[in-house]
């Protein structure tokens, strides 16, 4: 008998054994075939660096490539004592920005929350990679599963989204060495939520925008700015709309109307950057890396500053610069920035 | 609802909770409404056809039934009063009203799946003749449903309503019994077609949790997805791109897209009938076997008995037989064998009953030429092989070979070969085509262009043909291996946790080297369709 209940034991044991190996092999699977984001396409790293964070900023801006491009926290907390963090993605979707906002206000709640108002032009979901941009850097959480269920395609399904293996199971094909050495983590991307790019490539043509049969942006994207005022006006925080001042994609004055319209009816303060490029000094000659779709780093400190400034005269935001532990997290992360500077103005030479 | 998609296997899951969890002898009604909830997936409209057959086929099974039942009675009633001519007389009459029940159901449901499969055939058909005949007058195709599985669940219950009618067992009196036993869901969209008895007991049963036979039947469902999802439909990438392209792809690259589309058919329509048998395995219902390791078979009429064997004798017992035996045919026996002499004269019935076996065979593959030719391309190598069988002895007499194992992988690869060239009618879009491609094996030579440039270029990269190639490596091996009885028993036979880590490891690979999700269509099972 007792022979027989230690082999039954034996058994039972060495079944949950595999059992369990079964599941740790599948889950280090898992991990290696999700895309790490560390190769030529890093933006998809950048969602998810915002959990690292002590999460006590006074500015968060939301949105797509327009932020995480355009706005250097660094500048603003040297310059003005602001901490800030960009919570950007590539084709940032305002219902993702929206629940990127909800995700965020669990977290902590900043002075000001700025977004990025060019996907207002996106009323349905685009392309499937962008959003796995967004959601998978995600945690888990009410709004993860919210913006999962907004941003899905028909062709996909939420389970993908829980077990990403089911998605990216077909890249075992194409593994690189990044896949293998950042299966545990990656390294860091952003400089609180920015994308550093130091080259240039001046602005030689500006394509003109295609004539569009009706301007007016979609009632989806639309309740979704309407859920992002109550949102802050909820949680007491104040959003500023803003359109960066990237030459295109095309910005349609009739688009611009409609934002100062909505703005001035919900009371909200709105800044197109593009009307005040020459007030920040900009000179896309020198200031965009891309001919001016996204600005480089030393475009962004321009904006940065600018938009500094207006943000403590308009938003009434202190300087944070004699806190000590917050200073001491500062200069760690302004040398890493100035250190990845360094390094990408010597590659760019 | 695919198989392969996410949620038929959601659905499976509460399915399965909810049939343990359920008061036993609800089970079966769980059952009804799991297959109703399965087919209302295909639109709500195919209900009227499979209700119209469930509910026409058990009334006149139950009218049938009922006759006999009179009749019995009747005669036991009249056994002392009645004259052999009278019990004669009044056994025909009711016969003849049984007869009458039956064609009248049978006309009626063979008759909806005529009209909703084969119209546009017959439409097709008749435009190509008024065009040889230099009439400009076309008519219009019509935009008909077919309702999913309607050729499964037809012949399913034909079969059932036949032998009602031979007085083979008793009609199921419950409707909704009946219905269950039409909309079995996991069978009723690619087969098998079981038989009414050998499902009847199982299907009603109270099922309790045996973990022993639901592990097996996990065991058969990831076997049945790992052929599906890692071998057939990665096998396709490359058996569209060389039958889509008849122009670049021809000499070589034919004889690999045969060889191509024979393990992708099989894999695809055994991997489906895996998963079938799984499912009703999980459920404690017996399903009959398939498929018994086809291209094993030595022979033409081998791999008949052993290749979707449901039909196969769906087939014999309902239309060879029927057929082979009615009295015009007899008739026909008769004066052949005084035409022709004894020795041809007997095959004459067997063959003209074959013909129109292979026939039908063709058509229910589907409603075009080149299935037509294919059934009766495997009837004519049938016939042919039965009548070289007396050469066949003599070789043998003369040669010892047939116990060589070296003669046996001949024959096997011979027969092999031969279905697969067959099939080859499935895959191109008229039968002149099928011929041209298939001559073009003999006349173009292009074995090393298709190798070192053309076989990479069909959206296949080395990674899949290595997926490909240990697939059906491993497919061999478990067809090997079941030879010498169940593959599940051996392994369950080992320590437990042997078991647990090969079909762990079946589960790891079909995740992983599954050619499903973004960037591969979501296929269906090939018979799905018929």
């Amino acid at each position: 008998m007792t022979e027989m209940k230690k082999r039954r034991s034996k058994s039972i044991a060495g079944v949950a054994i595999v059992l369990v190996a079964v599941v740790v092999v599948l889950a280090l699977l898992q991990r290696l075939v999700m895309p790490k984001y560390m190769g030529e396409v890093k933006e998809g790293a950048l969602i998810g660096e915002y959990y690292d964070e002590d999460k006590d900023f006074d500015v968060v801006f939301i949105g797509d490539c327009e932020v995480y491009e355009n706005f250097v926290p660094a500048t603003l907390w040297e310059n003005y004592g602001i901490n800030s963090y960009i919570r950007g993605s590539a084709q940032q979707l305002i219902w993702q920005s929206y629940y990127l906002m909800e995700e965020t206000l669990t977290y902590e709640k900043p002075d000001v929350i700025v977004f990025n108002v060019l996907s207002l032009q996106y009323n349905e979901p685009q392309k499937e990679a962008y959003n796995r941009m967004t959601i998978d850097g995600m945690r888990w959480s009410p709004s993860k599963i919210k913006c999962i269920q907004a941003s899905m395609f028909e062709s996909e399904s939420f389970i993908e989204y829980v077990f990403p293996i089911l998605r990216y199971h077909d890249r075992w094909s194409e593994l690189e060495k990044e896949d293998f050495r950042y299966l545990f983590g990656a390294e860091k991307v952003g400089h609180n939520g920015y994308y550093m790019q130091v080259g240039v490539e001046p602005v030689v043509y500006i394509p003109e925008g295609k004539i569009l049969g009706d301007y007016s942006f979609g009632e989806n994207a639309w309740s979704y700015l309407d859920k992002m005022v109550a949102l802050c006006e909820e949680n007491d925080v104040e959003l500023v709309l803003i359109k960066a001042p990237s030459l295109y994609p095309v910005w349609y004055p009739e688009w611009d109307e409609q934002v100062i319209s909505y703005a001035e009816e919900h009371g909200l303060k709105y800044i197109n950057f593009l009307e005040h490029t020459e007030e920040i000094g900009l000179d896309f000659s020198t200031d965009t890396y891309d001919a001016g779709l996204h600005l480089n780093l030393y475009g962004a400190v321009k904006l940065t500053d600018y938009f500094g400034a207006w943000l403590i005269e308009e938003c009434d935001l202190g300087d944070r610069r004699g806190e000590e532990d917050l200073t001491q997290i500062w200069d760690d992360k302004l040398q890493k920035f100035y250190q990845q500077k360094e390094e990408l103005e010597e590659k760019e030479q | 609802m695919l198989f392969t998609s996410y949620s038929f296997l959601a659905f499976l899951l509460i399915l399965f909770l909810l049939y343990y969890i359920v008061p036993k002898k609800c089970q079966w009604v769980l059952l009804l409404i799991a297959g109703y909830v399965f087919y209302a997936h295909a639109g709500w409209e195919c209900f009227l056809f499979i209700g119209v057959t469930t509910i026409t086929t058990y009334g006149v099974g139950l009218l049938i039934d009922r006759n006999h039942n009179q009749q019995k009675a009747y005669l036991a009633e009249n056994k002392a009063s009645l004259s052999k001519e009278e019990k004669k007389a009044y056994k025909e009459k009711q016969k003849n009203k049984r007869f009458a029940l039956m064609v009248v159901c049978l006309v009626l449901n063979f008759g909806i799946l005529a009209v909703l499969k084969y119209t546009n055939f017959a439409i097709a058909n008749i435009n190509g003749i008024l065009e040889m005949a230099g009439s400009e007058k076309v008519l219009a195709f019509q935009d008909l449903i077919l309702p999913l599985g309607i050729s499964f669940y037809t012949f399913q219950s034909m079969g059932y309503l036949i032998d009602i009618h031979r007085g083979k067992y008793s009609a199921q009196k419950n409707l909704f019994k009946f219905a269950l036993f039409v909309s079995f869901f996991p069978q009723l969209i690619q087969g098998p077609i079981s038989r009414y008895d050998d499902l009847e007991k199982s299907l009603f049963a109270q099922h309790a949790f045996d973990w022993h036979t639901i592990s097996f039947g996990l065991q058969r469902i990831l076997w049945g997805f790992f052929k599906k999802l890692v071998i057939a439909d990665r096998m396709l990438i490359g058996v569209n791109a060389l039958i889509g392209d008849t122009q670049t792809y021809t000499g070589f690259y034919v004889f690999m897209g045969m060889l191509f589309y024979a393990l992708q058919l099989y894999a695809d329509f055994t991997g489906g009938i895996d998963i079938t048998i799984g499912i009703a395995q999980t459920l404690g219902i017996p399903v009959q076997e398939n498929f018994i390791r086809p291209y094993f078979s030595k022979g033409i009429k081998e791999y008949w008995r052993r290749w979707h064997i449901s039909l196969g004798s769906w087939f014999t017992d309902y239309l060879f037989y029927p057929i082979s035996v009615c009295k015009p045919m007899l008739k026909i026996s008769k004066w052949s064998r005084k035409l022709l002499g004894e020795h041809i004269g007997k095959r004459v019935p067997v063959y003209a009953a074959s013909i129109a076996v292979w026939f039908v065979t063709g058509i229910w593959h589907g409603a075009a030429w080149n299935f037509i030719v294919w059934g009766l391309g495997n009837c004519f190598f049938i016939m042919l092989s039965q009548e070289c069988e007396p050469l066949y002895d003599k070789f043998h007499a003369r040669f010892q070979v047939k116990d060589k194992t070296w003669f046996k992988a001949f024959q096997i690869i011979r027969t092999f070969l031969l279905m697969s060239s067959l099939r080859m009618l499935d895959c191109y879009r008229n039968v002149p085509m099928t011929f041209k491609m298939f001559g073009s094996m003999f006349t173009d030579w292009n074995v090393k262009e298709a190798i070192t440039v053309g076989m990479w270029n069909l959206g296949l990269g080395a990674h899949d043909y290595i997926i490909l190639l240990i697939g059906v490596l491993l497919l061999f091996m478990v067809s090997m291996l079941g030879r010498r009885g169940s593959v599940r028993e051996m392994i369950a036979r080992k320590p437990a946790w042997v078991s647990v880590a090969v079909f762990g490891t079946v589960f790891i690979a079909t995740i992983l080297f599954g050619a499903y999700g973004m960037g591969y269509d979501a296929s269906q099972f090939i018979y799905n369709q018929f």
